[in-house]
């Protein structure tokens, strides 16, 4: 056997290392093109708009309308981020500047918890618990018969779900205020809280904005768990018992019979596509935050 | 501080803790919830037969086809993941250490992948395998499961490569060797336990991620005989049993459910020991 000698070994590893990187920053350009061009042939014939505001989704007689699952979507997102984003907050300003090292040791694992369990089993325990107690106490107590499988189930489920993700964020970025900023207004007679509020929220605002913007991006392109309590229905909800569709939700639905109806291969692909331009949209607004947070 | 001040601080702090005790309760809840339901259904049998005929309907046979084709798609993927990951994350700390813009923008790009959904990856995932002339396999499969973890593989090892200190690369070259040795053979030797906390981290993703595998690892009721053939997984199990009429194969889905937990709650313990060995074992220079 040929053994290389240390320059074509220094050669192997050098080049392996370069592949390996351009394969991955181009990942994202692969991703982009290719989802696409496989859209592109939904974009023939109809343009971008119609496609996002038109109500009426046939796909057997060609009519796709992407409304109902963008409004979906965005109710859902939005829901669960009122929910979650207030829980965050105390929680990551709690476990920083009120109590001792020893908190933030039991909710790191807790979070890791939280953060390592499936997106199908979080669905699974939205059906056991969330659900029935939509149907069988909330709907009755706003006089609203509901199934339980609603706009409103998925996004609680939704919640917590990005609670390990903003939490996580929150948590390092009030950590990363220094010290001295709050001691400085300590000294000069300030409280606890008065300083919390009017010193360290108002520091950390950028960053604060960026953890939801990243939590936001998550949760509207989260799948399993929502597709299982949303209810699947294509309609504009009228109210949060209502049940809604999703994109993602649309997307897994379907896959199984997209290649037996023309172009609906196409408009799936589309939806995906939608998908990522908002991720990556919000994945950079974001990110410009937290380099503005950095540069204080 | 007058009356109304002490109040709002009273108040505000009250919503602290109650908020973060609502974390820790939710948590609890979610796993007692999920070893009750399962712990009743959850079967010697379940666990080491493939469904028999009938299963659908209540009848005899498990998930192995499930168990098993979960752990070999998320060991694929992860090889795959760590055998492109690994060379990225050397490259950008040892070949680009002083190119610090490059490095960020590298960064940069990976954090925007690590966000996009995994549903994007299935449908990418499907589109490329179609391209390849490739039907719903465990390689498809394993592929796009490799895709969808290779941002997290990169970003956890890099971070880890980031803690050793520049004077261990200095005191490498200073003895001869060059670029690709310090980076294989010093700095991966001084992050091992990192860098296997970075792979169970990426494998416990790998495993219970369902949306990415939905168009592109198919389903079977046995076990696949190669790589061209369709393979069932856990969460998928869980989807499906989940949707059935029949009380029996939903309690089956509760009894998947909490083997799926296991095993990401025993990747998980395993890497947070890890994870402490690596800080002891940490060198100062």
């Amino acid at each position: 056997m040929y053994i290389l000698n240390r320059q074509q070994r220094h050669f192997v590893n050098s080049s392996w290392m370069i592949i390996s990187l351009l394969l991955v920053t181009l990942l994202p350009f692969f991703l982009f093109f290719g989802l696409y061009l496989k859209s592109a042939y939904l974009l023939h014939d109809q343009s971008i708009f119609d496609l996002i505001f038109s109500k009426t989704w046939k796909p057997a007689s060609g009519q796709f309308g992407f409304y109902p699952f963008i409004v979906g979507s965005i109710w859902v997102t939005l829901l669960a981020m009122l929910f979650t984003a207030p829980v965050c907050l105390l929680t990551a300003i709690y476990v920083t500047q009120y109590t001792r090292k020893i908190v933030l040791r039991i909710m790191h694992p807790a979070i890791d918890i939280l953060a390592g369990i499936p997106s199908v089993v979080y669905g699974l325990w939205g059906i056991l618990v969330i659900v029935p107690f939509i149907s069988k106490y909330l709907g009755p107590l706003f006089g609203i018969k509901t199934m339980g499988y609603s706009i409103l189930a998925a996004a609680f489920v939704l919640s917590i779900m990005i609670i390990p993700f903003i939490l996580n964020i929150l948590i390092e970025i009030f950590r990363s205020i220094p010290m001295e900023l709050k001691e400085a207004a300590l000294s000069l007679g300030a409280t606890q809280w008065q300083t919390i509020k009017q010193v360290i929220l108002k520091k950390a605002l950028p960053g604060i904005i960026a953890a939801f913007g990243f939590g936001l991006a998550r949760a509207f392109g989260e799948t399993m768990a929502v597709l299982m309590v949303v209810g699947n229905v294509v309609k504009l909800p009228g109210n949060i018992f209502d049940p809604g569709y999703t994109l993602p939700a649309l997307i897994a639905n379907n896959y199984g019979e997209m290649l037996s109806i023309p172009r609906y291969d196409s408009a799936l692909m589309f939806a995906a596509f939608l998908l990522l331009a908002v991720s990556l949209f919000f994945n950079l607004i974001m990110h410009f935050f937290i380099v503005k947070y950095n540069k204080y | 501080m007058t009356r109304g001040q002490k109040i709002e601080e009273r108040f505000f702090k009250v919503l602290m803790v109650l908020s973060t005790f609502f974390i820790l309760a939710i948590l609890a809840i979610i796993i007692y919830s999920i070893f009750e339901k399962g712990i009743r259904s959850v079967s010697w049998e379940m666990l080491t037969k493939i469904p028999s005929g009938g299963y659908y309907y209540g009848k005899g046979g498990g998930i192995l086809n499930a168990i098993l084709g979960s752990l070999a798609l998320a060991s694929g993927a992860t090889v795959i993941a760590f055998f492109v990951g690994l060379p990225v994350a050397l490259y950008i700390n040892v070949f680009l250490i002083r190119h610090k813009k490059i490095v960020g923008m590298v960064r940069f790009l990976l954090d925007l992948v690590w966000g996009i959904p995994s549903i994007v990856y299935g449908a990418f995932g499907f589109t490329l395998m179609i391209f390849l002339g490739l039907q719903t396999s465990l390689l498809a499969g394993t592929i796009t499961v490799a895709l969808f973890i290779l941002p997290i593989m990169i970003r956890s090892i890099d971070e880890i490569l980031r803690t050793a200190p520049i004077g261990l690369q200095e005191a490498s070259y200073s003895l001869g060797s060059n670029k690709s040795e310090t980076a294989f053979r010093i700095l991966t030797r001084q992050s091992v336990s990192g860098i296997i906390t970075a792979i169970l981290l990426s494998f416990g993703r790998a495993i219970g991620d369902a949306a990415s595998v939905l168009f592109t690892a198919g389903y079977t009721d046995h076990l696949p005989n190669g790589l061209l053939e369709p393979v069932a997984t856990l969460p998928l199990s869980i989807f499906f049993q989940l949707a059935s009429p029949v009380p029996e194969v939903q309690n089956r889905a509760y009894a998947s459910a909490l083997v799926l937990t296991l095993i990401i709650l025993l990747v998980s313990l395993f890497s947070r020991g890890l994870g402490k060995r690596y800080h002891k074992t940490k060198i100062n220079f």
